[in-house]
């Protein structure tokens, strides 16, 4: 009857761990493909508004990003609660923009001036009157194509 | 001598191994947004220029006040009825003679816009306008051309015209870029995007 016999004492057998470095390798790579390095690290919120008719960048390369929203909270103290423009990890007046821009464009050649495009990353909350202060300064230097950076969804969830 | 079996290396640290590169990864990357609505801006205009002479009716008012309230042609609006009142308006076509409009499929009301190469759709926002519901009226106002521009390219070239657009960046497309391009062009005189904006008011 030995065949039957319980095995002596309920200890429960190890979980075997070898296949956790696959998972979290699997991890690792999807994460390494999916997504890029941080440029700039933002000081401000930057929640972008939705809208469905948008059209992708595809050349990173040839994309100035402009950003503004309200400073984040541990900013709050230094930089105030109004909204603020953002360009290369640092705060800046609507009147750094053209400098900005002339820089961007010293970096690249000459060739791929014209196909520049400035992308506005600008949080969902802010007035329309920096904005349209960002635009004007942008229309005086001729940066004319713009693409307001969007999340994808229904429009009418901006109201909300 | 006797072959002494290669020793087995433990494995046990290589997951703590890949965590560490896991948790470099998720903290040093970001997923970007890169797509948005694209707009071109008018050139900085010179001071002295007349502005042209547009008709009353061929020109669409948008307004959008320091509450966020829409208002088209000074009565208010809600949001999603906006689409549609700009489609009726762009494709109003009620003009006659030269002004006329061959493809237009709307009312033909003569007190609205004569052709759509004519209709000039005109955005005012105040400085305290939220930013978001700015964004949610231009995509309405952007969406209301995509969708008469499928329907004349689907009409005319079997295809909308999303897809031609789609179709001129795939590097795999088979048919001629050229010709495709010039169909795009086409679309694009039918439908001119004639979005202008107002200067944001104090």
């Amino acid at each position: 009857m030995s065949k039957f016999k319980k095995k002596s004492g309920g200890e429960l057998p190890a979980i075997s761990t070898a296949s956790l470095p696959d998972i979290v390798f699997m991890l690792l790579f999807f994460f390494m493909v999916a997504t890029v390095m941080r440029q700039n690290t933002l000081m401000i919120e930057n929640k972008l508004p939705v809208a469905d008719q948008i059209e992708k960048l595809d050349k990173k390369d040839l994309v100035m990003y402009i950003y503004a929203g309200k400073p984040s909270s541990r900013y709050a103290a230094s930089a105030g609660t109004q909204a603020r423009i953002q360009l290369n990890d640092k705060f800046a007046e609507v009147a750094d923009i053209k400098a900005f821009i002339l820089a961007e464009r010293a970096s690249k050649r000459e060739e791929l001036i014209p196909f520049l495009t400035t992308a506005l990353k600008v949080d969902g909350e802010t007035n329309m009157g920096l904005v349209g202060d960002i635009k004007s300064e942008l229309r005086d230097v001729q940066a004319l194509k713009i693409n307001y950076t969007t999340r994808t969804g229904s429009a009418t969830d901006n109201l909300k | 001598m006797a072959r002494r079996a290669a020793p087995e290396v433990n494995a046990g640290s290589m997951a703590d191994i890949a965590f560490l590169l896991l948790i470099f990864f998720l903290v040093t990357t970001t997923i970007e947004t890169d797509s948005g609505i694209s707009r071109k801006l008018p050139p900085p205009q010179e001071d002295n220029v007349e502005p042209p002479i547009l008709k009353e009716k061929n020109i669409f008012v948008v307004e959008l006040n320091k509450n966020n309230d829409l208002l088209v042609e000074e009565a208010p609006m809600e949001l999603k009825d906006l689409r549609e009142a700009a489609i009726a308006f762009l494709d109003n076509g009620g003009g006659k003679g030269a002004d006329g409009c061959t493809f237009c499929q709307g009312a033909k009301n003569p007190s609205s816009s004569d052709n759509p190469t004519k209709a000039v759709i005109s955005l005012r926002n105040n400085r305290e306008t939220n930013y978001a519901t700015y964004i949610a009226v231009q995509n309405e106002l952007v969406a209301a051309y995509t969708t008469l521009r499928n329907r004349e390219a689907q009409r005319l070239f079997g295809k909308s015209f999303v897809q031609m657009e789609k179709d001129v960046k795939d590097v795999n497309y088979t048919g001629s870029k050229e010709s495709l391009k010039e169909d795009i062009k086409k679309i694009q005189f039918m439908f001119p995007e004639k979005l202008s904006e107002a200067e944001p008011k104090k």
